[in-house]
């Protein structure tokens, strides 16, 4: 529920604000707004007598968490209905509660590997992870990091390998998608440096910029799974390039080199050596294109 | 009621971001808005962008569904301070939670859990909230549940355990018609009664929304709280009984799944002015 009210958009919804209020972040603590100090809790008695409880029909949180999570599990004593009978199944509608809404943020976070496994496979697959990785955060925009590494463990999806870097790649959409906004340079301010001085430049990148290598033409067997009529994923390795111009995170396929040199880029490399980290026949022109086009570069530094 | 919100005493909605656009152009009877508080717990991005185009036209309300007030636990210091950041950023007209528990043992569980209502969970409740308001610096609204099941452990009645946590920790309340309802269907008791037992004079807010049917192992009716449907006219007569006697209040409609176009939530909350209105014509 809250994914998806997180992930949807409302379309060509006017909002411009946030671009030209532009250096106006919408992250509190990065506007350094001062914040009232956490207060000394006092320690009641009442919590430090330890966790013997003397009613035996005292449910712990413990036990009402355990059962949830394992249907095969009792309910646990001591929960009745409102004239004092077993719960029974007044109980499931927390246990169904708790599965429908993880399985759906994972529907939701994750449509590639939805779409390519089909929704009774991907309902299968959500099942077992929501029982081995439950949320560690109440933060459901950031539910299902562990995917990936658990899709490369589950052995009935052996056979297909490209999965995981698919759901690398949602995982970095939705990252994308909230991260932090930042002005992106006018396009004309890198040509306004001496060439012998391009060299020694310093390219601050967007927050919302990532990148997904892969073996797999993960970026084309995304657009194919999404949308059947775009061309059948070629025979490659891509490495996917995810900015986001303003709110609309966009994926495109690494230039030759792009990736090496936006990686190179992104640990504060200067524009020279992230050039040659791209390897000696590598031409930076098309790659600075794409991200000057998109708002991808936030910031011009001398080094 | 004015020193527990700085909400108007007027329909609200449960904000939706695919309503963006509708909302701002015509809000209808709309006059706030009210948000779920991890949904903007991200770094930037559209929804932080839409909520601060929307706190400059509405009063806003931050509804908080994972803190785990009611948790064992305590509570969780980074989650505190993600909301204490969103609540500075925005200064929201109220903030409010409920009274249920979401993460046991450092798994969030993403469902508003119920707990017993027991001296132990009184004192553990109360430090909880004390600590909330300690660190946003303002009273919080706590939110009665919707219950499925009871605890056979439970000593105080729900209504008299919520004033007597309004009463140590001056928090103010949340009182969801609807959750009144489907309690009350579900565990056999009279929904008015629990109204009247109700300290109503601490009442911030008021929840309406929709739910729905099923049936018990005995083939008893079961409500789910599900928030995707139209409220059901049983809880519509229910508001009317309780703004009947609270006098006017915040009113929001709440609808979270299956969420329906713009004009079917704008009449849900004409339905809540309409009621709103009618109680000030009594009183």
């Amino acid at each position: 529920m809250t994914l998806r009210d997180t992930l949807r958009d409302a379309p060509g919804a006017p909002v411009r604000q946030s671009r030209t209020t532009g250096t106006g972040r919408p992250d509190p603590e990065a506007a350094g707004t001062p914040r009232p100090p956490a207060p000394a809790r006092p320690v009641r008695k009442d919590r430090t007598t330890g966790t013997a409880r003397p009613d035996p029909a005292a449910v712990s949180q413990q036990d009402f968490r355990d059962a949830l999570l394992d249907p095969a599990r009792p309910v646990p004593k001591g929960l009745t209905t409102g004239t004092g009978a077993p719960a029974g199944r007044r109980y499931d509608v927390y246990r169904n509660n708790v599965a429908h809404s993880l399985r759906e943020a994972l529907e939701v976070g994750f449509p590639t590997v939805r779409a390519l496994v089909g929704e009774r496979n991907f309902t299968v697959i959500a099942d077992a992870y929501l029982r081995a990785e439950p949320p560690s955060s109440p933060l459901m925009m950031h539910y299902g990091s562990g995917l990936p590494a658990f899709l490369e463990a589950f052995k009935p999806l052996e056979k297909l390998g490209y999965l995981p870097d698919c759901a690398r790649l949602d995982l970095a959409m939705r990252q994308s998608y909230h991260a932090a906004d930042a002005a992106p340079i006018d396009p004309a301010a890198l040509s306004r440096h001496a060439p012998e001085r391009l060299a020694a430049l310093r390219l601050h990148l967007a927050p919302a910029l990532r990148l997904v290598p892969s073996k797999w033409p993960t970026f084309s067997i995304r657009n194919h799974a999404l949308d059947r009529d775009s061309p059948k994923p070629p025979a490659r390795a891509e490495t996917a390039l995810i900015l986001r111009p303003e709110f609309d995170s966009i994926p495109h396929i690494a230039p030759p080199g792009g990736a090496a040199f936006v990686a190179a880029l992104a640990k504060g490399h200067p524009l020279g050596k992230a050039t040659e980290a791209a390897g000696p026949t590598f031409d930076p022109g098309p790659t600075l294109a794409l991200l000057l086009r998109h708002g991808a570069i936030t910031g011009l530094e001398e080094t | 009621m004015t020193d527990l919100t700085r909400l108007p005493a007027a329909p609200g909605v449960g904000y939706k971001p695919q309503h963006f656009t509708e909302i701002a152009a015509d809000p209808g009877p709309v006059r706030w808005i009210e948000v779920h508080a991890e949904n903007y717990m991200g770094d930037g991005g559209r929804p932080l962008a839409q909520l601060r185009a929307l706190s400059e036209r509405f009063p806003v309300s931050v509804h908080g569904v994972g803190l785990s007030i009611g948790g064992e636990g305590r509570l969780d210091p980074d989650h505190l301070a993600r909301l204490a950041h969103l609540v500075d950023w925005l200064n929201p007209a109220s903030f409010s939670e409920h009274l249920a528990w979401s993460t046991h043992d450092s798994h969030f569980l993403n469902d508003l859990l119920p707990l017993p209502y027991t001296a132990a969970t009184l004192s553990r409740v109360c430090d909880h909230i004390d600590e909330v308001q300690a660190r946003l610096s303002r009273r919080m609204l706590l939110e009665n549940p919707s219950s499925y099941l009871a605890f056979a452990e439970s000593t105080w009645s729900e209504p008299d355990f919520l004033a007597e946590i309004a009463r140590r920790t001056g928090c103010g309340l949340l009182l969801d018609v609807n959750n009144v309802f489907v309690s009350a269907t579900n565990l056999g008791f009279a929904p008015r009664d629990y109204i009247d037992a109700f300290p109503l004079d601490r009442v911030g807010e008021i929840h309406v929304g929709g739910h729905d049917a099923d049936t018990d192992d005995a083939g008893a009716p079961l409500l789910i709280d599900s928030h995707g449907a139209p409220t059901a006219d049983p809880v519509w007569s229910l508001l009317g009984h309780t703004l009947g006697r609270a006098g006017p209040r915040p009113v929001l409609v709440e609808w979270d799944t299956d969420v329906p176009d713009w004009p079917v939530l704008a009449a849900e909350a004409r339905r809540a002015e309409a009621a709103l209105a009618l109680c000030e014509v009594a009183a």
